[in-house]
């Protein structure tokens, strides 16, 4: 085991894959000389030369290219340097990436990540804090992970890396600089589709993605001086959803609460409580409750910041009033 | 006779795909009038020199990603027309299995990855490809047809700077045929010839005649050799131009009857027999687009009497699928 923070995770995962598979690469803004704004790629140009590319400002073409490079036997690692970029993305992810091996009937298959990091609270403005999550898990044939400890952004990274499908990759600016044990000695790569127990509790079930996922054990914390049991999911793959583990929790608990760091009308919120509905409404002994960012852009100003993106007191808030 | 003239042989299979392209065009049009075809076609009367031309240049191993209207790059790439005409008509039979479309077509074997109806996503689409042949080490070149409507498009741009700059294996083919939908080039671009963006990247650029199979085989030829030896890109502006309507669905009515009537008196089929005849002899032409017109018609009668997929478990549609209950954490 050693200590390392989340980015150095990403960055060893990166490393191993390189090593291990000569058709992966890495490109994107500022990844190579600079090794990523987040320095995710530090020292990967040193070690890989030319399979670490900086890149003009071309989010669609980048995207467009990983998809086909991808077709053509590369395995892309395209770095999007904020989420709110992502609908520069789409169309090569909606109506390329998405596509392709349905309508070619198999023929082909598209083995690359798109790395990005969304999310609010450090003062980005409304152009670089947003958490796109429901875009492009709305899609399907996109497979869509986003892990919180540095273990699990290893691990799911390689993953995604081997997958032979798309995988948007989502991070997350304020868990960089999380530091957190990783198996160095493990280096198997982890599983898209699984849910992560974070805490047990028999009372309500907080299922959470993402940086959320932090503000949910908080959370959880708080809830325990009232007596409180919360178990904590961490819903690290977004799509496939881990059916199961939501299920059997809902059966527990008979109470659940919802968080995503993105937008609450059609949002991921909305997903997760449809698909409790449909799974384990029998189960329930109250409505689902959502803690999602407020529907309108992410202000400036810290003061307000703080009102529009949820956080532990607001999880705390909607899981009394499910047991209420 | 230069470097890249093609032998009698090549010129007159040329011919024969072209003539094969125009057959498949005018049999869809007589299907649609009758109700049969579904969805829009996107027929390519009057542009087949541009795909024939263009993938006869090419090597096997090499690929091409091209537009909504690609007919005359499938036949050209030398797909199979049963299976063309099954795809078309939705068979399961098709090179899709139906599930792509007139438009969506796509072959791994051939390279022709694919029919793409996104205007302009056929050019970061041979890019990538280019790329990956780049840092695979791979002397095999992506060639990238697309029109002039496409060459407004920012993919346009970001994909022939990063090509440029990077040097990569892959050639611009701009097919020119008049109209973006029913919207006149005149009215779409800036400057009247195309190619001369290509100076802004730093590649070169020629435009040349898109109705002449030889000149545009000839072109395409130099620019691949020059992608394949690590000297970059090219574009290549091809001005043809569109006899039929922008698709089926297509009212008309935008362009003049004389324009029309100038290009129909240039048809590439018509150029290429003119030359061919004297060569070859007009007994020898006309049999191969007899025999070229006897394979379409079998195709159609064949493909048409193929299976429609069923919607049953089907290996590719998996990964769409959310996984089975269960599992746990």
């Amino acid at each position: 085991m050693a200590m390392m923070r989340y980015a150095e995770a990403l960055n060893l995962a990166l490393r191993e894959e390189m090593a291990r598979d000569d058709s992966v690469f890495v490109f994107g803004e500022d990844v190579a000389a600079y090794g990523g704004v987040f320095k995710v790629t530090q020292g990967l140009a040193e070690a890989f030369g030319d399979r670490v590319r900086d890149t003009p400002i071309s989010e669609q073409t980048l995207t467009a290219m990983a998809v086909t490079a991808a077709m053509a036997g590369s395995r892309p690692v395209l770095e999007i340097m904020y989420a709110d970029f992502l609908p520069l993305s789409l169309d090569a992810l909606i109506n390329q990436a998405s596509v392709y091996h349905y309508i070619w009937n198999g023929q082909v298959s598209m083995p690359f990540v798109l790395r990005t990091q969304g999310g609010g609270g450090v003062g980005t403005g409304a152009q670089h804090a947003k958490s796109l999550d429901a875009m492009v898990a709305h899609v399907p044939g996109l497979k869509v992970v986003a892990p919180v400890t540095p273990a699990d952004a290893r691990a799911l990274l390689k993953a995604a890396i081997r997958d032979p499908h798309p995988v948007i990759f989502l991070e997350h600016k304020l868990l960089y600089n999380l530091r957190g044990e990783v198996p160095e000695e493990d280096d198997a790569p982890g599983e898209i589709g699984r849910a992560r127990l974070v805490r047990e509790g028999g009372d309500v079930s907080i299922f959470a993605t993402s940086r959320m996922v932090l503000e949910a054990e908080k959370a959880a914390d708080d809830l325990a001086g009232d007596g409180i049991a919360a178990e904590v999911i961490d819903l690290r793959s977004l799509r496939p959803l881990d059916l199961g583990a939501i299920t059997a929790s809902v059966a527990k608990t008979n109470h659940a609460v919802v968080v995503n760091e993105g937008w609450r009308f059609c949002g991921y919120t909305a997903e997760l409580a449809a698909t409790i509905m449909d799974r384990a409404f029998d189960d329930l002994d109250a409505p689902v409750e959502r803690v999602a960012t407020r529907d309108m852009p992410i202000p400036y100003a810290e003061t307000l910041e703080r009102e529009v993106i949820p956080d532990a007191a607001a999880i705390a808030a909607a899981a009394r009033r499910a047991l209420a | 006779m230069t470097a890249n003239s093609p032998s009698e042989q090549e010129l007159l299979e040329m011919h024969r795909r072209m003539v094969l392209t125009r057959c498949l065009e005018e049999t869809l049009g007589e299907m649609h009038k009758a109700g049969r075809t579904r969805g829009p076609i996107h027929r390519c009367d009057g542009q087949e020199a541009v795909g024939v031309g263009a993938t006869a240049a090419l090597a096997a191993e090499d690929f091409v990603t091209t537009t909504h209207r690609g007919h005359a790059v499938y036949l050209g790439r030398g797909l199979d027309p049963r299976r063309v005409v099954a795809e078309i008509f939705g068979r399961e039979t098709g090179y899709c299995a139906g599930r792509g479309g007139h438009m969506l077509l796509g072959d791994v074997e051939t390279g022709m990855l694919g029919g793409n109806a996104i205007v302009g996503a056929s050019i970061p689409a041979a890019t990538g490809m280019a790329l990956s042949m780049q840092l695979q080490g791979a002397a095999r070149v992506a060639l990238a047809v697309f029109g002039d409507g496409a060459a407004q498009t920012g993919i346009c741009h970001e994909s022939m700077n990063i090509a440029a700059l990077w040097r990569l294996p892959v050639v611009f083919l701009l097919e020119h045929n008049a109209y973006g939908l029913t919207v006149h080039h005149s009215a779409q671009s800036s400057v009247p010839e195309l190619s001369a963006r290509a100076a802004g990247y730093g590649m070169p650029g020629e435009t040349i005649d898109g109705n002449d199979v030889v000149a545009v085989f000839q072109a395409v030829a130099q620019a691949v050799q020059r992608a394949r030896r690590g000297d970059g890109p090219s574009l290549i502006e091809a001005r043809t131009y569109r006899l039929e309507g922008f698709s089926t669905s297509d009212m008309g009515g935008y362009q003049p009857e004389d324009e029309i009537a100038k290009w129909r008196a240039r048809d590439p089929i018509m150029l290429s027999r003119a030359r061919l005849a004297e060569a070859l002899g007009a007994a020898r032409v006309a049999a191969c687009e007899a025999a070229a017109r006897a394979e379409m018609d079998a195709a159609f009668e064949t493909a048409l009497a193929d299976p429609m997929p069923g919607f049953t478990p089907h290996a590719p549609s998996a990964p769409y699928s959310e996984p089975p209950d269960g599992g746990g954490r």
